[in-house]
């Protein structure tokens, strides 16, 4: 049996969201944009589960915007908001942090923007936002926890920069990662754009939102029959929708003592991979992080030769992001973060979720023992 | 069989390794497939896009065993795109797929998978290892002659040997691709990669080496050092080339010499291209033991090309008779004097 420890790039599916999702995908399966009664039923189930997301994301129905999924949602904040600002003549300029997800990253350098760095803990450099904005500046993107080290940052403090400097701008937080374990109806509060994925608080994949505070000017990247009020147009995925309400429900139900278990399982774990070797480093020691994610870099080892050693032991563990191939590409967020290659490439990344266990973890640490020492005892020998 | 191995399969997405796997397997020996992700984005054409990484994965998923992909870009700029780029901007011939076999598979992957407790790794080489009673390898050509590829392993001493299978080695192409067929391989059909991997078919290598060096005119001198035309780029010319240097008066006229410090290319006949023999920089054994003094050997410059008669010199090859100067760069490969078949060592023309 797996020791599942990668709950970071997707976590179970709820047992209540998938009793939720059921209906939607068998007898009920209208389409809601229609008239007739089959519509109307499956244009409830949406807007109730817009009310259900409303509340737990801090903001009115009528902001919620739902996505296929995470990366859609920041890619539909940058260039909407670029978009709309360009089209209103106003300034457009995109600015995000050195370590954001992808979907931030590539969809802000897709409309020529710039990056502003970190400092070793991945805590956003607020005097390099300062000089890094200006008039000119219309959309600042800056995530509330990032996905590889978890590091959360203050963007009550990012969006009294951006008043100060660039009045234009409007904030935008991807919460993909902090949405399961923190509570981002008050810390995206300062943010005017927020993005959440469904499945990593145990919704389905394939669906999630954005949240577009009113007054925001925004412009739809997917056009056609103009649901979500003309923000996203396509076919509503109703039974998508209804599972991540019901799943976001049910993680802010227990979130507080969810994760209050999961930090403390999460420290078991970390000690005890200390107690078992030397020479491991945890990342963003310094920074406030999230409960649950464990992400260290071990002396001497390469990533790629321990997550298979883990795999073969059982363990579903992981490191940094994966390009189209499937190649462990090298984490941009640890570069950011200044360490050296040979430190980014020895990292690992074991993530916790709801249905983690004390025996999860006493299995992963004990494996991960084994496993780096058998690599250090077998440096490769090469030549 | 003795007990089952733990073997590292390298999958390149091509009908070959495909087979070694699928052979492997047969034969009761504990697979794991492995592609190394060598070079460039989703776009890239050759020997490690996405495609064939896919393609890699989907006859993993056939075969019923894991596949992983191992991330050594870093090695492969450093080891061989570096070299190629510049050999060219010396005018030698780079040999990028021997410097990626002799630093990337049989090194970096041969090294890793002996870390992760493999007991050897399995590549779809056309080549053949054999174990001698002393337990002694040696290196034989492939069994289909027309698609040996003994030149391009030839680096492989004792160590590696070892602990490598080339299980294809024994097959024909046409057999490899039969049994792939008639496993429902979806590579079995898959047409064989010809090119330089890094180097795209749109680009070409006139775009990959201009984004990276500065390609100069040349001048074409004749043996007496008359300037007889010119050449878009002296860089990108071969020793031994004939396309683009021809003359007005209709003889073909080969490159016998290249000088990109002056920017010359020196053409000649076909006689003026012949040479007694040529010298070999760090030559390697496959048992670790040169040959003797005056050997006769066989020789061979290029993957494809014509082994012939020749004697170790000690510092190089003298040919039995007047050969085609192989050029700078080229790997000579030698092979034993009696069959032919045996992978003796190699090393670079000088």
């Amino acid at each position: 049996m797996a020791v599942y420890l990668d709950h970071a790039a997707t976590t179970p599916v709820r047992p209540e969201a998938f009793e939720a999702m059921r209906p939607w995908l068998t007898s009920a399966f209208g389409n809601p944009s229609g008239g007739h009664r089959m519509a109307r039923a499956a244009r409830r189930a949406v807007d109730e589960a817009r009310d259900d997301v409303a509340v737990a994301l801090g903001c009115e129905p009528g902001e919620v915007v739902f996505t296929g999924g995470g990366t859609e949602a920041d890619n539909l904040a940058v260039a909407g908001v670029v978009a709309g600002a360009r089209s209103a003549g106003r300034p457009w300029g995109a600015v995000c942090s050195a370590i954001e997800h992808h979907a931030v990253l590539r969809a802000v350098e897709a409309v020529d923007g710039r990056l502003v760095g970190v400092d070793a803990d991945g805590v956003l450099d607020l005097g390099a936002l300062a000089s890094g904005i200006g008039p000119a500046t219309g959309l600042v993107s800056v995530m509330l926890a990032n996905n590889e080290v978890g590091t959360i940052q203050d963007l009550g403090a990012v969006a009294e920069v951006i008043a100060a400097r660039a009045p234009a701008a409007v904030l935008h937080t991807d919460a993909v990662q902090a949405a399961p374990w923190l509570d981002v109806a008050t810390l995206a509060r300062p943010a005017r754009l927020m993005s959440v994925a469904a499945h990593k608080f145990g919704g389905p994949q394939g669906v999630g939102a954005l949240v577009v505070r009113s007054g925001v000017r925004l412009e739809p990247v997917l056009r056609g029959g103009g649901q979500e009020r003309e923000r996203r147009s396509g076919t509503h995925n109703v039974a998508g929708i209804v599972g991540m309400a019901a799943a976001l429900r049910a993680a802010v139900a227990d979130r507080d003592t969810s994760a209050a278990r999961v930090v403390a399982l999460r420290d078991r774990l970390v000690h005890a991979v200390r107690d078992g070797l030397d020479g491991v480093e945890q990342t963003a020691a310094g920074a406030p992080r999230l409960p649950n994610i464990a992400h260290l870099c071990l002396e001497g080892i390469e990533s790629e030769s321990l997550l298979m050693l883990l795999d073969s032991a059982g363990i579903c563990a992981a490191a940094g992001s994966s390009c189209a191939s499937g190649a462990l590409e090298r984490s941009h967020v640890l570069a950011a973060m200044g360490l050296s290659r040979q430190q980014a490439q020895s990292a690992v990344r074991l993530s916790l979720g709801p249905t983690t266990t004390v025996s999860d973890v006493d299995t992963a640490a004990a494996a991960l023992v084994a496993a780096v020492r058998r690599l250090r005892s077998r440096a490769p020998a090469r030549g | 069989m003795s007990r089952p191995l733990r073997v590292l399969a390298a999958l390149s997405g091509g009908v070959d390794s495909s087979v070694a796997a699928a052979l492997l397997l047969d034969a009761g020996h504990d697979v794991v497939g492995v592609t190394m992700k060598l070079w460039g984005g989703a776009q890239d054409s050759g020997c490690c896009s996405v495609g064939d990484v896919e393609d890699a994965r989907r006859v993993a998923q056939q075969l019923g065993i894991d596949h992983h992909v191992f991330n050594f870009t870093d090695d492969f700029a450093v080891r061989v795109v570096t070299p190629y780029v510049d050999d060219h901007a010396a005018g030698r011939t780079p040999n990028p797929c021997i410097e990626c076999n002799r630093h990337l598979k049989f090194d970096r992957l041969l090294a890793r998978a002996g870390q992760l407790g493999f007991d050897t790794l399995a590549t779809g080489h056309h080549a053949r290892v054999v174990t001698d009673p002393d337990g002694r390898r040696r290196l034989l050509r492939g069994v289909d002659r027309a698609k040996d590829q003994s030149y391009v392993v030839h680096m492989l001493g004792q160590g590696p040997l070892s602990r490598v299978l080339l299980p294809v080695g024994e097959l024909t192409k046409a057999e490899v691709r039969h049994r792939a067929s008639a496993l429902g391989l979806r590579t079995a059909r898959k047409p064989e990669s010809q090119d330089t991997c890094f180097i795209t078919a749109e680009g070409g290598r006139e775009a990959f080496l201009g984004g990276r060096i500065a390609l100069r005119p040349g001048r074409v001198l004749d043996r007496s050092g008359a300037t007889v035309g010119s050449v878009p780029a002296v860089e990108l010319v071969t020793v031994g080339q004939r396309r683009g240097l021809a003359g007005g008066g209709g003889a073909r006229r080969y490159a016998v010499a290249v000088d990109v410090g002056a920017g010359t290319v020196t053409v000649g006949n076909r006689d003026d291209l012949c040479c007694e023999g040529v010298a070999v920089r760090d030559p390697g054994w496959v048992s670790g033991r040169a040959p003797s003094r005056g050997a006769p050997v066989l020789v061979q410059c290029s993957a494809h090309g014509r082994a012939v008669p020749a004697r170790w010199e000690g510092d190089g090859v003298s040919f039995v008779r007047p050969e085609r100067r192989p050029a700078p760069g080229q790997a000579v490969v030698v092979y034993d004097s009696d069959t032919g078949e045996e992978v003796l060592g190699g090393g670079t023309a000088a």
